[in-house]
């Protein structure tokens, strides 16, 4: 095999030349718009070396949008496919490709971005620090994040895309039966994006422990920050399995191990359950999140507090615990028995309870509440019915004995997209709605925002309730085409349109953001939404400091007391402030990790050497350099803040 | 930057103690890597294909000498932090220096194991028991090695800028390091080399 040869897709068809090409343009457009309106400096000084918590959650929210529309072009693809029986648009192999890039990216890059996006622009306001307790290693985990992502993303045009499913199971993701590099492109590009997720729950636990603002106690801590904390605990104890996991998948397809093969000792099940160990927690990393923000919205726009503050951080520690519990009810008909079947069966219906206790907490808020119905609010409003379709469901999946009629049919992927979309996207574009005016000095508009959200929501039932019924019916996911006489051809029909459907929402958005960058007011104040947190009490947009002063908080909600209560949240004088310096270095060595994950991939072994030798200088030069940061000055701080409360 | 000297040297600043919890954390996460290796060589044990099974390779001379070698390296090391509380710089680098000259030395005899096991065919594609034996045992190496290097930067950094809040913080989560390598390595005493002997 020459050189090169490697490097080909092997299975190209137009489409994917195509996207060569586009490719190639948009680089060659990027790199010749920041030559021309000389912005490299800019985007250098500004975006690449930042270290600022809410530049790294802009950053991480633009790389969630980008992801959510390739992600987005897969399911459009394979919903056109089943579209009709008997379909040509794709091969099987093809479409093998498809799902898979489809579910990879989807989770693993564009809900979790999404959900640090926001961890890192709110959670350090809503408690009143001034940035997260690791600044450099936040932007060492967004770099790793986002070389991840590019790594997984180029699959498709240099060597060609995994394609054994997002699950990969072995032994159809071995070197047997999946041959070309996709699978490498998987273990090595998640396991990159895993090692900065986990620095991210490493940073989140210690800033939420130790930097919260003085008064605050755990248990007056917003919703949002309890959700995060959870969360990110879960992260820290589920993201190493899955370390292992792929590094274990890397060593059995490129050094000839025998962990999940099936000869010499070799045990398939056994990636399953790793897989899983680290799967089922992830579900609950990317709901918690959420949940956070369904409680900050819902309180927000029923304009009291919350209800069951206490029960809501209890449940959330019982589904944290629960989460590691249940993993093996993704593989109930792969012979486990009937004893561990039983208790998997048991452990997953009960997370229904703590999270029915969030369900009637939230409507609990509702009642007796002055509902104002905006476009966060009308997210939140409808997920609560069409999650709970998603969930009722999930407890039907959970009946192990029932499961080996649902089992890898249509109703699974109806099940986890119920689930998902109204539970983890609906709270992204409430959040992204919610925050939007904190993050950019302007709201989004509240008409358009509306009609999108009505249009993802129909969308989401016409895509995904036939699926119900054609896999009762008997509809097996992932089967790339099926014939007329099955009967599934009506169904597939309707989702495909409810596909489109979810595609023009999204294609809303984006155009509501550049009809709100064009014609929104700038004149917004610091509180558009009369909220009631910490985070609203700065400027909009906020600061570099966040707070001039230190706030000083003795209730849940602070800065509603503040308000209306006369709580005094900021005493005392400017003082000159610390912060952090900039750095290159994550960037740079985040760029040589994509340079070794390429190297891996293919087995290049002297790249991959050159670039573990570069990694590792990074690191020592990171150990031998002293920082001590900077200080604002008082004068400067005096300054800012009288041009920002000029503006607001 | 606040100095609060009521407080041991590398707990004396806010940032110093955000960075030794911050590194309790991730040893909460190297304890879940190392219980999810642990976890598959349990499952894998009995696996062993064609190959051999650990009692048929195991020796014990080299795995007590790597045993003692590294017991005594934590030993040493938490001299290094007595010293270094005590502001004894130079008891400390020479506390240290013992530490790593003993890692290297466990290093060497885990080595020399691992060319052994090749050599009477126990290599890393023999059978899943052999693939997860040296995944487990190299992880813990390359531990150690990583290891090494962190803590010979230390070393330089200590005698070049002396005992500040900084270098004493490295320091300190260098021994919590160290310790944890310990740790694990108990475990792979008992619970490999043993239990896989008897």
């Amino acid at each position: 095999m020459g050189f090169f040869d490697r490097f080909a897709v092997p299975h190209p068809n137009p489409a994917i030349y195509a996207s060569m090409v586009a490719i190639g343009l948009t680089v060659i457009a990027i790199v010749a718009g920041l030559t021309y309106f000389k912005k490299w400096g800019y985007l250098w000084r500004e975006w690449l070396t930042t270290v600022d918590h809410k530049r790294i959650g802009i950053m991480y929210l633009i790389s969630a949008l980008l992801m959510l529309f390739r992600g987005g072009a897969d399911a459009i693809m394979m919903r056109a496919q089943l579209a009709v029986p008997d379909n040509t648009l794709l091969d099987a192999q093809h479409y093998n490709e498809i799902f898979t890039t489809h579910g990879v990216v989807m989770i693993i890059f564009m809900a979790m971005p999404f959900i640090m996006a926001l961890m890192n622009f709110v959670v350090p306001l809503q408690i009143g620090a001034r940035d997260v307790a690791f600044p450099r290693l936040n932007a060492l985990s967004f770099w790793l994040f986002f070389m991840g992502a590019m790594l997984f993303n180029i699959s498709f045009v240099i060597g060609g895309s995994p394609d054994a499913g997002w699950t990969s199971y072995f032994p159809l993701a071995g070197n047997e039966f999946s041959q070309s590099v996709g699978t490498n492109y998987y273990m090595i590009a998640i396991q990159i994006a895993g090692i900065g997720t986990l620095m991210t729950g490493i940073n989140f636990i210690t800033t939420i422990l130790k930097m919260r603002a003085p008064g605050m106690t755990l248990m007056k801590m917003p919703m949002f920050t309890w959700s995060s904390l959870i969360t990110n605990v879960i992260i820290v104890f589920a993201f190493p399995v899955l370390t292992v996991a792929l590094a274990m998948g890397t060593l059995d397809r490129l050094f000839g191990t025998n962990f999940f093969t099936t000869d010499n000792g070799g045990m398939d099940m056994l990636w399953a359950n790793l897989f899983w160990v680290w799967g089922h927690p992830e579900v609950y990393i990317l709901i918690l999140p959420a949940f956070g923000i369904y409680s900050e919205v819902i309180s927000t726009f029923a304009r009291r507090n919350l209800y069951g503050y206490k029960s809501m951080v209890a449940s959330m520690v019982v589904i944290s615990v629960f989460s590691f519990l249940v993993w093996a009810h993704h593989f109930f008909t792969m012979g486990q028995g009937a004893v561990a079947n039983s208790i998997f069966s048991i452990t997953t219906m009960a997370i229904a309870i703590p999270t029915g206790v969030k369900i009637f907490n939230w409507l609990f808020t509702l009642w007796k509440g002055k509902i104002v119905i905006t476009t966060p609010m009308l997210y939140a409003l409808l997920f609560i019915p069409l999650f709970t379709i998603g969930g009722v469901t999930g407890v039907m999946l959970g009946m192990s004995a029932a499961d080996y009629q649902y089992h890898n049919t249509m109703f699974l992927v109806a099940h986890f997209h119920m689930v998902i979309i109204p539970g983890v996207v609906f709270a992204m574009l409430a959040g992204l709605t919610y925050y939007w005016p904190k993050m950019f000095g302007f709201m989004l508009n509240e008409r358009i925002g509306k009609i999108t959200a009505w249009t993802i929501a129909i969308g989401t039932l016409l895509a995904f309730m036939p699926m119900f019924f054609s896999g009762l019916d008997g509809q097996a996911r992932r089967m790339y085409t099926y014939s007329a006489s099955t009967g599934f051809g009506v169904w597939n029909m309707i989702s495909f349109i409810g596909a489109l459907g979810l595609a023009a929402g999204f294609v809303l958005i984006v155009y509501n953001i550049y009809h709100s960058i064009r014609y929104a007011s700038r004149d917004i104040g610091s509180d558009p939404w009369d909220a009631r947190t910490l985070e609203w009490a700065t400027h909009s947009p906020v600061p570099a400091y966040n707070f001039a002063v230190v706030p000083q908080v003795d209730s849940i909600e602070a800065f509603w007391d503040a308000k209306k209560k006369g709580h005094i949240l900021f005493k005392g004088e400017y003082e000159k402030i610390h912060m952090p310096n900039n750095s290159g270095v994550p960037f740079i060595m985040s760029c040589i990790f994509f340079v070794w994950g390429f190297s891996f991939v293919f087995s290049m072994w002297i790249p991959v050497i050159i670039s573990t030798i570069g990694i590792f200088a990074c690191m020592a030069l990171r150990s031998f350099e002293e920082d001590h940061g900077h200080y604002i000055s008082v004068e400067k701080i005096e300054e800012t803040e009288t041009k920002l409360r000029g503006v607001s | 930057m606040k100095i609060d000297h009521s407080l041991p040297l590398e707990y004396s600043t806010e940032e110093n103690r955000l960075k030794v919890l911050g590194f309790w954390i991730f040893l909460g996460a190297e304890i879940m890597l190392f219980a999810t290796l642990f976890a598959s060589y349990f499952t894998l044990v009995n696996r062993t294909g064609n190959g051999p099974a650990g009692a048929d390779i195991f020796e014990i001379t080299p795995v007590l000498m790597e045993t003692i070698v590294l017991l005594t390296s934590s030993f040493t090391i938490g001299l290094g932090v007595h010293a270094m509380r005590l502001r004894n710089k130079k008891a400390m680098l020479s506390f240290f220096a013992v530490t790593l000259l003993l890692g290297a030395g466990f290093l060497a005899v885990e080595i020399s194991e691992f060319v052994h096991y090749v050599h009477i065919g126990a290599g890393l594609q023999t059978s899943a028991f052999t693939s997860i034996l040296l995944t487990t045992l190299g992880t813990h190496g390359a531990h150690v090695t990583l290891g090494i290097f962190w803590g010979l930067f230390i070393m330089l950094q200590v005698k070049q800028r002396g005992l500040t809040p900084e270098t004493a913080n490295k320091s300190f989560i260098f021994s919590l390091y160290w310790h944890f390598l310990d740790v694990v390595w108990i475990f792979i005493f008992s619970f490999i080399y043993l239990k896989g002997m008897m």
